[in-house]
């Protein structure tokens, strides 16, 4: 076991990580932050995704102990971020399960792009699928957003 | 008062002839048209839960000491267990028991399929159980497995007999017709890959079994689960509070279910049972795999005459034969048809029912048939839907209860139209067109449903009923209703659904049936609960109850009175109104259906065979619309699966020995957003006057129905090639272009007097 010193979502959470420990694992099973979820575990789907310092990554295949000394950002650090009205507002989201995700990636890509085009949202979110395929409102979400 | 008949129950084109009490349905239905909620967009009342992660799925959920359940699954398409040495699974790390063939039914040792269940392990995490799993050893002895439909049918290896059906006569008119064509259409075995996977988790209090599983319908696990364990229906509490998608593969308890109580039961723990991805891409049902041998008759002016059928449906080990036959039985008036169709057993993972199963499959070969046949008439593909349209059900000639598909058609023509400026966007290799294609389905719902609306001293509303919100949004559409009837703005009301311990029977969330179910039911409910407010107001203002209504939360009299409904709730105190629902019958000696239509515009590569669906445009006949937002949201979703159907979607099995292939979300293409054409999305909104007190049909599976059949006819309009399997891979697409160049040369080698 190695302990660790996790900084998620502006709070500091000592955990234990045996050897190939997921992020994904250590959030939703040791920390209870469940927002993240996992649909395929093997880094095909987006739906874990969660920024680190910032970038989006794919927590299901990120080991726990590379993020040590860097900001883990959850959907639960997200909850007040106006994409999650917009959403909402856009009804772009049906069953919701891959939906944290998308909101997760969505907020990474309007901080870097404040005002992003079409073709911008659908390069940045091609990796979070949606077996709903709620994309349009997905796409409508992302440009009716304001921060 | 409660009345037993005896009704026809029909879920996913199946019909069952049944006993249920039913309650009268008194109620008028409302105008058409946006009322006060009703008709209105409404934002998802879960909404914020669900896209902030706080919604807790069944994959979400840990219990104090809860185990971790794995299975071990055959890798073999046909196979007997010769040995099996559980020992090692029993003494590795954190093991709390193991299950093998015979200790419950859905263990087997002699799997008929890739995946399928044959030992289980609980253990103290998800890694350890896996691990166990890995541990235990078997003796395989392999048989040859049955792989090829054809070769089933030939060998009679079937599930259930074939189905025959026939009107007219066939072949005199096929002998008589102007014009004949046939040809034969292959449709893919299409995976549902919900984004949560299959799962559950079981744990015993007391002696009552506790079962929290993601599915589309509660009471069918709980009296599928109780049946099985030989336990009465009250010991069996179903909980099902969010859930991540099913397409129709969550219907019943699956293996997973059992294999988590029986460990629940041996450890004294809760025990989760959920299927990894490629556990999910192996043994979580699918869409079969389809032949269809298609003919089709003419008349020179494009009167259908003929319509015949072989279908082979490729079911799986077990499973259901879906009707691939309908909509050549139902969507035309065509006076002579025969159809025969064939479920085969094969050994190649089971089946299950998938966003309208059979039709989405038949529809793709008749109405790809019907464009053929178009181009040889030299008739104008819509031109020759509406000549052919049904007045009537050609089944039993009942009446539709409401049809509205002419007016599809007439919507359709601004879309339809734009094939001319289409096709002129061809340039360089890209070739362009436009398609269309015809829908029809079920989707009036049925009794028994059951709703009951709680109205609180302070005014507030609650719609209690143990019903399932599976994504489609049913939730809100039912606040909407109980708001309307109850004349209070729908930030008043909250829904209480998925706990077969906390609310009344709810019919399953399949078949396009939850709104058309629960809605009438969720209505007389909250009309109940009104006429019981109005009968305390009208003795607390002393005024006739008939002269009483309650609208946008005031009780109000005809000669102006008006009081905030609090002012009469609150006459309560702590106590509440009940109002109780039911769902009445279905009108008799009607057939109820869905209609639609949809046309699409495609570009071909015809050098690469790359094709892009570029629009699609979706004209639907389902009844009032409730929620119009979460509607279109629907409507867009079963497009964009549709599109995946038609060009990317496939699983993919080894042709000797039935092993699939395609196990990932990588192998398995589902659509992305970069894969999206452009949407309009309409609906007639017309409620059917005969259906409920609502008029309302389901909209779950209509849209992903013509839609593949729209992009090929799109194909043959911009390149003159006819696609004849799914998906269309640039392979198929090339190889139409090959067999169209081929004829149009034999064509000029050799001219037709």
């Amino acid at each position: 076991m190695l302990e660790l010193v996790l900084q998620i979502n502006g709070q500091a959470y000592e955990v234990d990580a045996a050897v190939g420990r997921t992020l994904a694992e250590t959030l939703r099973e040791d920390l209870g932050l469940t927002g993240t979820k996992v649909a395929c575990g093997e880094g095909h789907c987006g739906a874990c995704t969660v920024r680190i310092d910032g970038v989006p990554m794919l927590s299901c295949i990120t080991l726990v102990h590379t993020v040590e000394g860097r900001e883990v950002t959850t959907i639960e650090g997200l909850r007040d971020h106006p994409l999650l009205e917009a959403f909402v507002k856009a009804d772009a989201l049906q069953c919701g399960f891959c939906t944290p995700g998308q909101v997760v990636s969505a907020s990474a890509l309007v901080a870097a792009v404040p005002e992003p085009t079409r073709e911008e949202i659908r390069h940045a979110m091609a990796g979070n699928l949606c077996r709903c395929a709620a994309y349009p409102n997905i796409e409508e979400a992302i440009l009716a957003w304001q921060g | 008062m409660a009345r037993l008949i005896k009704t026809e129950k029909e879920v996913e084109g199946n019909y069952s002839e049944t006993w249920v009490v039913v309650e009268e349905d008194a109620l008028e239905q409302w105008p058409g048209g946006p009322l006060a909620t009703v008709g209105r967009e409404a934002t998802r009342l879960d909404g914020a839960e669900r896209a902030g992660g706080e919604a807790m799925y069944t994959a979400d959920l840990t219990f104090p000491g809860m185990l971790h359940a794995a299975v071990l699954r055959s890798p073999y398409s046909r196979a007997r267990v010769r040995s099996l040495d559980l020992a090692p699974a029993l003494d590795a790390s954190g093991v709390r028991a193991v299950l093998g063939p015979g200790d419950v039914d859905a263990l087997t040792d002699e799997p008929g399929y890739v995946g399928a269940p044959v030992a289980a392990v609980a253990a103290d995490t998800d890694a350890l159980a896996r691990a166990a799993v890995e541990s235990i050893s078997v003796g395989w002895e392999l048989e040859e497995p049955l792989v090829d439909p054809d070769e089933a049918v030939e060998q009679e290896a079937f599930l259930g007999e074939p189905r025959r059906y026939q009107r007219g006569d066939l072949d005199r008119a096929l002998a008589e017709a102007d014009v004949v064509v046939e040809a034969e259409y292959r449709t893919q075995v299409a995976l549902h890959n919900c984004m949560e996977p299959h799962g559950a988790v079981c744990r015993w209090v007391g002696d009552t079994l506790e079962v929290y599983i993601s599915t589309q319908f509660i009471w069918g696990v709980r009296s599928d689960v109780a049946q099985a364990l030989g336990l009465p229906e009250d010991r069996v509490r179903v909980v099902c509070e969010f859930m991540g998608g099913g397409f129709g593969s969550k219907n019943g308890p699956r293996e997973h279910t059992y294999v988590a109580a029986e460990l629940a039961k041996r450890t004294g723990r809760a025990v989760r049972c959920f299927n990894d991805r490629r556990e999910e891409n192996l043994d979580a049902g699918n869409r079969n795999a389809t032949i269809q041998r298609l003919v089709a008759g003419a008349r020179a002016d494009g009167t259908l005459t003929a319509l015949g059928g072989e279908f082979v449906n490729a079911v799986g080990f077990r499973g259901f034969s879906a009707s691939t036959s309908g909509p050549m039985q139902m969507l035309y008036a065509c006076p002579n048809v025969r159809t025969t169709e064939y479920g085969t057993k094969l050994n190649v993972p089971p089946n299950a029912a998938f966003r309208a199963p059979g039709f989405v499959e038949g529809t793709f070969g008749l109405e790809c048939l019907l464009d053929e046949l178009a181009a040889k008439l030299e008739l104008d593909p819509l031109e020759l839907r509406r000549k052919n349209h049904a007045d009537s059900d050609l089944l039993d000639d009942r009446p539709f209860s409401s049809k509205n598909l002419l007016d599809c058609y007439r919507r359709a023509e601004t879309h339809w139209e734009r094939r001319h400026e289409v096709r002129a966007r061809t340039e360089g290799p890209w070739k362009r067109g436009v398609g269309l294609a015809s829908q029809i389905w079920y989707g009036g719902g049925g009794p028994p449903s059951y709703a009951w609306v709680r109205v609180g001293a302070d005014g507030r509303v609650t719609v209690v009923t143990a019903m399932q919100d599976i994504g489609t949004g049913t939730r809100t559409a039912m606040a909407q209703i109980a708001a309307e009837e109850l004349g209070v703005p729908l930030e008043r009301v909250r829904v209480e659904l998925g706990d077969s311990a906390r609310g009344p029977y709810a019919s399953i969330s399949a078949g396009s049936s939850t709104t058309p179910s629960m809605g009438p039911a969720v209505r007389s409910a909250a009309a109940d609960a009104a006429r019981q407010i109005l009968e305390i107001a009208a003795q607390r203002y002393d005024l006739e109850q008939r002269v009483l209504s309650i609208k946008n939360g005031k009780v109000v009299s005809a000669n102006g009175g008006s009081w905030p409904l609090e002012e009469v709730t609150c006459l309560l105190e702590d106590g509440q109104i009940l109002g109780k629902g039911a769902r009445g019958p279905n009108p008799t000696g009607m057939r109820v259906l869905t209609f639609g239509v949809q046309v699409a515009e495609v570009a071909v590569d015809v050098e690469t065979g790359e094709v892009r669906v570029e629009r699609v445009a979706a004209i639907h006949d389902v009844g009032r619309i409730i929620n119009p937002l979460g509607a279109r949201s629907q409507m867009e979703g079963g497009i964009i699966q549709a599109v995946g159907y038609a060009l990317t979607e496939q699983r993919i099995d080894d042709p000797a020995t039935g092993i699939p292939l395609t196990r990932t979300l990588d192998a398995y293409k589902v659509p992305t957003i970069a894969d999206v054409p452009d949407i309009v999305a309409e609906f007639i909104d017309v409620p059917d006057e005969h259906l409920t007190n609502l008029g309302s049909k389901g909209l779950g599976e209509p849209p992903i129905i013509p839609t593949a059949a729209a992009i090929a006819n799109a194909i043959r309009d911009a390149t003159g090639a006819d696609v004849h399997s799914l998906p269309i891979t640039r392979e198929e697409m090339l190889r139409a272009l090959r067999e169209a160049r081929e004829r149009s040369r034999d064509e000029v080698a050799a001219p037709t007097a």
